[in-house]
């Protein structure tokens, strides 16, 4: 059954009061970011956000919104597969041999208070990646089992957004253990449960049964969204194909004329899990640390071989993205890595647009046909 | 014996250096586990060469330099270039832009006086170079992965990234998308844990440009977003003006 609530004041203080860290949307560095929530009153209030190809702004709201501006600089990603992990450090003992540690580390408790559908999707292809196959990272295992997600369902798309076109909003459909619908302009939000222990957290805090005119009103916002959706993937369930098909196209030139080969893309995208390790030792030589840190397919040594690195070229780079990305992530991983969020478009310091690009590679495919 | 390292300096302004003395924490450590054999900033106490590991600070850009540097390499194992100045020649570099003899004849009361090559270029111009660490300065925790690799016969870990890949994993808010700030981060070696942006500030270059950079598509973004050309060739300018100016217009 849905249920209003009135603000989110007690949500946070229950969350709080099982322990969790709850991280969220909150107003830093003009951008509404991830970050701890110390209370609910740190929830981006009024802002909104204006979105273009290399371009972000926050705006200020006639409203009063918590959740009215979409994907920000970061997804949940740093918090689930973070930047940099120390995998364990090694010591030489005094019988010339050398021992290694793994730090114990209790994982967070994190609650997620506003996670996007596209964001929930993208937190189920990660899981997919990172826990889903024979040999899975146990620490994002206990860091992602651990967490408590509520899912805000999508009223305000941005100008980047293509969710509607990927299948993965803007209502979020499994994966979270609370989904919110914020009623704009209230400061109230409908709440429905997904899971047994977000049935339990609400149960303990003050609300109302929301009535079913409220409920369909609330929900037809959401559904309307999906025609307000800036962005649109063309044909997506032909992408992978189309790559595939498309390894010797000329628009790889193209894009490799504006690409900087700086990894923004893939460094903001929610889904791109690649890590490298390094090994370092001190002045010493006593003490000796492996440490994981992301990576990038467009990173030189991402391909570095003995002679040399693979792909030299920023053409063969961005074609790698864009097919694993879209094409072989299907063969790979069985779903498309990507999940419409549109963060590699605004966050890509030249404004490229991989709708804009599948929809060249796609007309220059039909050209070849005819 | 412990290996012997050396520190030379020659055109610049011993910041590099400064950053070896800066290792405050690790001074004493590393001065047990190598012989500091020839440091002139900080020790006037200077022991006979070969040396296994000299960092070089600094641009050729006098004859008599171009003759000692050539002595420094055949007494030193490794050689390591330190900073903006070997790596790149420097801001002074900017003069190899421009007419050395008019420079000449208006800085110095008695130009007759100064001898001066017509440009001021990297060591690896010179002699070869087992490694090249850029900053301006450099970053003291490189120099340090640098030694420590070296004492362990290891290779340094150095990436070979542009500033952008360091700049989101530590969280920062790209400050040329959200705010126009003109940023040089995603053509410029990595190397200062992307410290210009965290603050709010572009990147200005001063760690080069990062391998097989995209600077024609830069320049025209940072036109796009509203600067001239003229000050778009300025930012690039700078420390590392000749290793720019060297680097293709065309994409990688
Ligand atoms: S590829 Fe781009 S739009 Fe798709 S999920 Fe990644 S960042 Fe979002
Ligand atoms: S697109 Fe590149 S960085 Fe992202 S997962 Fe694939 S190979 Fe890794
Ligand atoms: S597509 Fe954009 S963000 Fe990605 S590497 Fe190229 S320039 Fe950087
Ligand atoms: S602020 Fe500069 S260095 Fe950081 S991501 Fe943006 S362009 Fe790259």
């Amino acid at each position: 059954m849905p249920w209003i609530l009135d603000g989110l004041a007690d949500l946070h203080g229950a969350l709080r009061a099982d322990g969790y860290t709850v991280i969220g949307p909150t107003y830093r560095d003009g951008a509404i970011v991830l970050a701890e929530l110390a209370s609910a009153d740190d929830l981006p209030y009024g802002w909104g956000v204006t979105l273009e190809p290399g371009g972000y702004r926050t705006r200020r709201r006639e409203d009063d919104a918590a959740f009215a501006h979409s994907a920000g600089p970061q997804s949940w990603k740093p918090f689930l597969h973070p930047p940099r992990v120390k995998l364990w450090e090694g010591r030489r003992t005094e019988d010339g041999g050398f021992s290694i540690e793994t730090e114990e580390e209790t994982p967070p408790r994190y609650a997620f208070l506003g996670v996007r559908p596209c964001d929930l999707r993208a937190i189920g292809v990660l899981d997919h990646v990172m826990i889903g196959g024979a040999h899975p990272d146990e620490a994002y295992g206990a860091r992602r089992t651990g967490a408590f997600i509520i899912a805000v369902n999508c009223t305000e798309p941005g100008e980047t957004c293509f969710c509607a076109s990927m299948g993965t909003g803007p209502r979020a459909d499994t994966g979270y253990d609370l989904v919110l619908t914020e009623l704009i302009g209230e400061g109230r939000f409908l709440a429905e449960v997904g899971t047994g222990a977000g049935a339990a957290l609400l149960d303990r805090i003050p609300r109302e049964e929301a009535d079913e005119a409220v409920t369909e009103g609330a929900l037809a916002e959401v559904a309307a969204a999906a025609d307000r959706m800036g962005r649109e993937m063309p044909e997506p369930e032909g992408l992978r194909d189309l790559l595939a098909g498309s390894l010797d196209a000329a628009r790889w030139d193209d894009v490799a004329s504006r690409c900087l080969t700086c990894g923004n893309c893939t460094m903001v995208c929610p889904t791109c899990f690649c890590t490298t390790v390094e090994d370092v030792t001190d002045l010493t030589g006593e003490h000796a640390e492996r440490r994981q840190r992301w990576d990038s397919c467009f990173d030189l040594d991402f391909s570095h071989l003995p002679g040399g690195s693979v792909r030299t070229s920023g053409k063969s780079r961005y074609r790698q993205w864009l097919t694993h990305k879209l094409g072989t992530w299907h063969d790979q991983f069985g779903s498309s890595g990507c999940v419409g969020c549109g963060r590699c478009i605004v966050w890509c310091p030249v404004g490229i647009d991989l709708t804009e690009e599948v929809a060249a590679l796609r007309e220059e495919q039909e050209e070849r046909r005819d | 014996m412990p290996p012997k390292l050396a520190v030379w300096k020659f055109a610049s302004c011993d910041g590099c250096q400064l950053s070896l003395l800066d290792c405050e924490d690790e001074l004493l450590t590393l001065a047990g586990e190598v012989e500091i054999s020839h440091f002139l900033e900080a020790s006037s106490m200077i022991a006979p060469g070969p040396y296994d590991v000299s960092l070089v600070e600094g641009s050729i850009s006098t004859p008599a330099d171009a003759e000692r540097i050539r002595h420094i390499r055949r007494v030193s194992r490794r050689l390591v270039t330190i900073g903006a100045c070997a790596t790149a020649g420097g801001i002074q570099a900017l003069r190899n832009y421009a007419d050395t003899e008019e420079y000449r004849s208006v800085v110095y009361a008695k130009p007759e006086y100064v001898a001066t090559l017509a440009g001021s270029t990297p060591i690896s111009a010179h002699v070869p170079v087992d490694f090249e660490l850029r900053g301006c300065p450099i970053d003291r925790s490189q120099l340090l992965e640098v030694i420590s690799a070296y004492l362990a016969g290891r290779r340094p870990g150095i990436p070979d990234h542009p500033v952008c890949f360091e700049c989101k994993m530590r969280g920062t808010v790209c400050v040329m998308v959200a705010h126009g700030t003109p940023c040089l981060g995603p053509v410029t070696h990595t190397g200062c844990g992307a410290i210009c942006p965290a603050y709010g500030r572009g990147c200005y270059g001063c760690f080069g440009p990062a391998t097989r950079p995209n600077l024609g598509s830069l320049k025209t973004w940072l036109g796009s977003i509203g600067m001239s050309r003229p000050d778009v060739d300025r930012a690039f300018a700078t420390f590392n003006v000749a290793a720019f100016e060297e680097q293709p217009d065309d994409p990688p």
